[in-house]
């Protein structure tokens, strides 16, 4: 196999093993597997799948770095986006079948729940970044902006956790692994970034 | 300001208008209901573990929630913390023999057999709204006695300001107790005249068989107008106690929980809304009821209680 069809084989995958639980999902869905809150399952397993993508869009990088694998990078932006998918999936959910477009209700909720506000706002910095993910809007802007842009990541994954850790009603082993994942994935960067520092100044 | 309005307010202030202009309804339901057991009964005959109840006045004429989603959909954290972990787990349980110790403010305290503990008492079919404090809620045809019938006979001194239960503490068969996710044993409590109600069960048995493990078995508390946590499982002690006790959710977080927690549409749970339920196998959410639609019956008991402060 040539190097291109390889490839695209690999990038396939990729896609395949991104879009493999939301098919899950609507299969579960459609043959009544879903319990007997439905809803509420649906929610929370698109909720929980938006965030392991974004950790595993977090963990590319130094996933590059440390493999000397430079290529992976190119998956990022696919897994980036994905994870976006699943997040909007997971609101429209909330405000379509959980709420049905109770307007009044969903307000309250953002102002009076702290979970959900802090979801809101993970989800209102997601997208700017999902927006800036074409080639065209990176050239735009330009690669330095573009970078300090989408370093909101750093931002938008943790607050993730945060909301679903202060969802949780009992069990907050779950949320505290996500956690404690994003905490190393985070340290990796603030130990590179001072490690380039020391060297720059050096 | 609450406390000072206490006085003046009439039970047609806490019960919800529509309630109340239905209670005619409520009551024309009982013919209804009466036939629905003679049915019940007459197809729980045929199952080996077959139970029969009474119809019960209580009953709403509501049609139950299905029975794969009421023993398939369960938090009983003993057994796990999915609401599918209690079917998968509870198979373990061993309900046979079971003893319930009662003991405190009572003249006749001991530690009874299940057999002893219910004798005596006619089966009566309670069919009851349940609201889980997480926002879903199921009817269900439950089968029981009244508590009170229960508790009189060990004779509650004038000292039983409340009634203190346990649920059964074996964690070789309640996988979920190997963790502590709560202060093991499960622990929950009512006001005397709480337990003494004649909407509160102990229930035994469900569509018209004895109670499935995952719901409690064999015998568990039914607190309608109460979220569905402080209607404790697999009880194996019940205590008289002068001093309000201590209960499993409320000593996990006090700021959520209450000792009272009475379902209260305008009274939300910090972290969500209490306003509206999914009913289980309803697509929209309806509207949640003071005292789980109850009202009529109950809010005489919190007259002048400030149901803000004390949720």
């Amino acid at each position: 196999m040539d190097r291109r069809a390889l490839d695209r084989l690999v990038y396939g995958l990729v896609w395949l093993a991104c879009f493999a639980p939301l098919l899950w999902l609507v299969w579960r869905g459609f043959n009544n597997e879903l319990g007997a809150n439905p809803i509420d399952k649906l929610i929370r397993e698109l909720g929980v799948w938006g965030l392991r993508l974004l950790i595993v869009g977090l963990a590319i990088t130094p996933a590059a770095r440390l493999l000397r694998q430079p290529r992976l990078i190119r998956f990022r932006r696919t897994i980036g986006l994905f994870a976006f998918a699943y997040v909007l999936l997971h609101l429209t959910n909330y405000v379509v079948t959980d709420q049905w477009f109770d307007w009044a209700a969903i307000g309250k909720d953002i102002l009076k729940r702290p979970f959900i506000t802090v979801g809101m706002a993970a989800f209102v910095l997601l997208v700017p970044l999902a927006v800036t993910s074409t080639n065209w809007a990176l050239r735009k802007l330009g690669p330095v902006r573009w970078r300090k842009l989408h370093r909101l990541t750093y931002l938008i994954v943790p607050l993730g956790v945060i909301h679903y850790l202060m969802l949780v009603k009992a069990d907050h082993r779950p949320p505290l692994i996500y956690g404690a994942i994003v905490a190393v994935l985070l340290g990796w960067r603030v130990r590179d970034w001072a490690r380039k520092r020391r060297a720059a100044l050096a | 300001m609450l406390i000072r309005h206490g006085d003046d307010l009439t039970e047609n202030d806490v019960t919800p208008q529509d309630v109340y202009l239905r209670r005619r309804e409520f009551m024309s339901g009982l013919i209804g209901g009466g036939l629905a057991v003679a049915t019940g009964a007459a197809a729980s005959a045929q199952t080996a573990t077959g139970l029969k109840g009474i119809a019960s006045p209580y009953s709403t004429k509501e049609t139950p929630t299905g029975r794969a989603d009421i023993t398939g959909y369960n938090n009983f954290y003993e057994f796990g913390l999915d609401k599918e972990d209690p079917a998968r787990n509870a198979g373990s349980l061993k309900t046979s023999p079971w003893t319930v110790k009662i003991d405190g403010h009572c003249d006749k305290p001991g530690t009874y057999d299940i057999g002893d503990f219910l004798r005596g008492n006619p089966l009566q079919q309670r069919i009851y709204r349940l609201r889980c404090v997480e926002g879903w809620s199921m009817v269900i045809p439950w089968l029981g006695v009244p508590l009170a019938d229960l508790l009189k006979k060990y004779e509650p001194t004038s000292k039983a300001k409340y009634v203190a239960f346990e649920t059964l503490y074996r964690p070789s068969e309640m996988p979920g107790q190997r963790r502590a996710v709560l202060d093991w044993p499960y622990r929950e409590g009512l006001r005397i005249d709480e337990a003494m109600h004649p909407l509160t069960i102990m229930a035994v048995g469900l569509y018209g068989e004895s109670l499935p493990k995952q719901n409690g078995a064999p015998m568990r508390l039914v607190v309608p107008w109460k979220y569905g946590f402080k209607s404790i499982k697999s009880v194996v002690r019940i205590s008289f106690v002068e001093k309000q006790p201590r209960t499993a959710w409320n000593d996990s977080a006090p700021r959520e929980y209450g000792f009272y927690s009475n379902v209260n549409p305008t009274v939300d749970h910090p972290r969500w809304s209490q306003a509206t339920e999914r009913r289980i196998g309803e697509f929209r959410r309806r509207e949640t009821l003071m005292f789980n639609g109850y009202g009529e019956r109950v809010a005489g008991m919190y007259r002048g209680l400030d149901l803000k402060k004390n949720f």
